[in-house]
């Protein structure tokens, strides 16, 4: 049986730089820091004619989405292109493994394709990890998600699209809404929400959908929506994971919009420039609006913005980290 | 070498003379000045200031476009290009601070070249370490300086502007 080891020690250097990028769990504020301000540079390439930068350049990245996604495969995609990488995108779950061919088999695949880069999506938690542990030391491994652990990108694109509305992490209080217990999202968010230090996290969501002593991840809970979102700084609704459900844990959606989806009228009860943010695709008049989510309020659009400027931050320096433990291995004689 | 090789003041006098006598020949008409982050952007406020250039000062960083990203990984402390207005078809008057191996330069090219097509551009460095890898010349040099393999010289600033011969090692 696969028994991960601590994150950190796959993901970062010796020297503490980023070689995978698998959780935002445990790592530095600087580390988040540094990932925001190059994520930041990119942002700026907007203006560029060509918005093209050759770090990648003929570099292979392989996108192994063994779980469907549209809009996190075309920010990867996007991302690996525009940093001037050739970009493989390989839908898993319609292809070798469907053959009976393992995990483990699939990469050896890809290794002799001579890949530099795998961006791994996955409906079990510690997928990417797994992949992490097996891969050469000159491979670099970016969770884009799996099962209920982490989505670490994603994230990090919310953190910068924070930092661009509000400049400051520490004196806000931030409330996180929605099917909390099957969310990646929440959790990654809720580690890097903490690490930057922010005031105040709170969860909002029926006990149906929270996971069991999530108070100790250092948030506070609500099951009441109109206490909890009462002065708050940042709104960010999660979608409601209907396909990681096993059983009815809602009454109905219409039950749902009513009391936990976010209203005008809700809204209103935050701070009056309080912002508000989905991860995506909208579930409307589930999760939230159409008012709101097409408010001037809401920070939607620009976090798809930033969700390509954050992936090639995460992708150069990952890297960038394997570039510096490749180069250290040669000197120190090792293959 | 002179007397005054390390005078940052000085070669930048000797620069600035020499630049205005090339834009009085009118032969780059309105030239937006460019300075390559961080050396660069010092010298060339210094210069946009003292010329009395109308276009705004633009910013370059070359962080995403060296060429030894493969040895060396990302620079941490990337700041964005800001160029406050179109490049396209302009006279660019290129700063940097020390001319090398050539390598800044051709970076600084390839990134200002993703802005659009400039008419032309035009290099102006404070010192010429003549150990060139790339053939790549200035323009305009404050003037030239030999220094030993294990040395760099470090440009510090903004105020006072200075330049300092390292050792590679404690740099």
């Amino acid at each position: 049986m696969f028994e991960p080891t601590d994150p950190n020690q796959i993901q970062l250097t010796p020297e503490g730089e980023l070689k995978h990028f698998i959780t935002t769990e445990g790592l530095s504020r600087e580390l988040l820091t540094e990932i925001l301000d190059t994520a930041d540079s990119f942002v700026d390439m907007s203006a560029k004619q060509v918005k093209k930068v050759p770090l990648l350049r003929g570099k292979t990245v392989v996108n192994l989405f063994f779980e469907a996604s549209t809009r996190t495969l075309s920010t990867f995609e996007l991302a690996a292109k525009r940093l001037s990488a050739d970009v493989l995108n390989l839908n898993i779950s319609t292809s070798s493994t469907s053959k009976g061919e393992t995990l483990k088999d699939t990469l050896m695949t890809l290794h002799a394709m001579h890949s530099d880069m795998f961006v791994v999506r996955h409906s079990s938690s510690g997928a990417a990890h797994f992949i992490a542990e097996h891969v050469t030391p000159d491979v670099a491994v970016i969770n884009a998600g799996d099962g209920r652990h982490a989505h670490p990108t994603q994230a990090m694109l919310d953190m910068l699209t924070i930092r661009q509305a509000k400049g400051e992490f520490a004196p806000l209080t931030v409330a996180i809404v929605g099917d909390i217990l099957h969310s990646r999202v929440a959790r990654s968010q809720i580690h890097a929400l903490r690490t930057l230090g922010v005031k105040e996290i709170r969860v909002i969501a029926p006990n149906t959908l929270l996971p069991r002593h999530i108070e100790t991840l250092g948030v506070k809970v609500y099951t009441d929506m109109l206490q909890g979102i009462r002065d708050v700084d940042v709104v960010m609704m999660l979608r409601l994971q209907k396909e990681r459900m096993n059983s009815a844990l809602l009454p109905s959606e219409s039950e749902f919009y009513k009391l936990y989806g976010l209203t005008m009228d809700k809204l209103a009860l935050a701070k009056p420039d309080a912002v508000v943010m989905h991860p995506g695709p909208i579930n409307r008049g589930v999760e939230i609006a159409s008012s709101v989510a097409d408010g001037d309020r809401s920070l939607i659009l620009d976090q798809v913005t930033n969700g390509i400027a954050v992936r090639m931050a995460v992708m150069s320096m990952a890297m960038s980290g394997q570039t510096k433990t490749r180069a250290n291995l040669i000197q120190a004689g090792e293959s | 070498m002179t007397s005054n090789a390390l005078n940052a003041t000085a070669l930048l006098g000797k620069m600035e003379q020499e630049l205005s006598a090339l834009l009085s020949q009118g032969t780059r008409p309105d030239p937006m000045m460019i300075g390559i982050h961080t050396g660069g952007v010092w010298l060339a406020q210094r210069l946009h200031k003292a010329l009395k250039l109308e276009s705004p000062l633009g910013v370059l960083d070359i962080s995403f476009h060296r060429d030894d990203f493969d040895q060396s990984g990302l620079n941490p402390r990337v700041q964005p290009s800001q160029l406050p207005c179109t490049t396209e078809g302009r006279h660019i008057i290129l700063v940097d601070d020390v001319i090398m191996s050539g390598r800044t330069i051709r970076a600084a090219m390839n990134e200002l070249f993703d802005y659009g097509r400039p008419a032309s551009v035009t290099l102006v460095t404070l010192l010429d370490l003549q150990q060139r890898e790339l053939p790549i010349q200035a323009d305009i040099i404050g003037g030239t300086l030999a220094i030993d393999p294990d040395q760099i010289v470090k440009l510090t600033g903004p105020e006072p502007l200075a330049l300092e011969i390292r050792n590679r090692s404690a740099d």
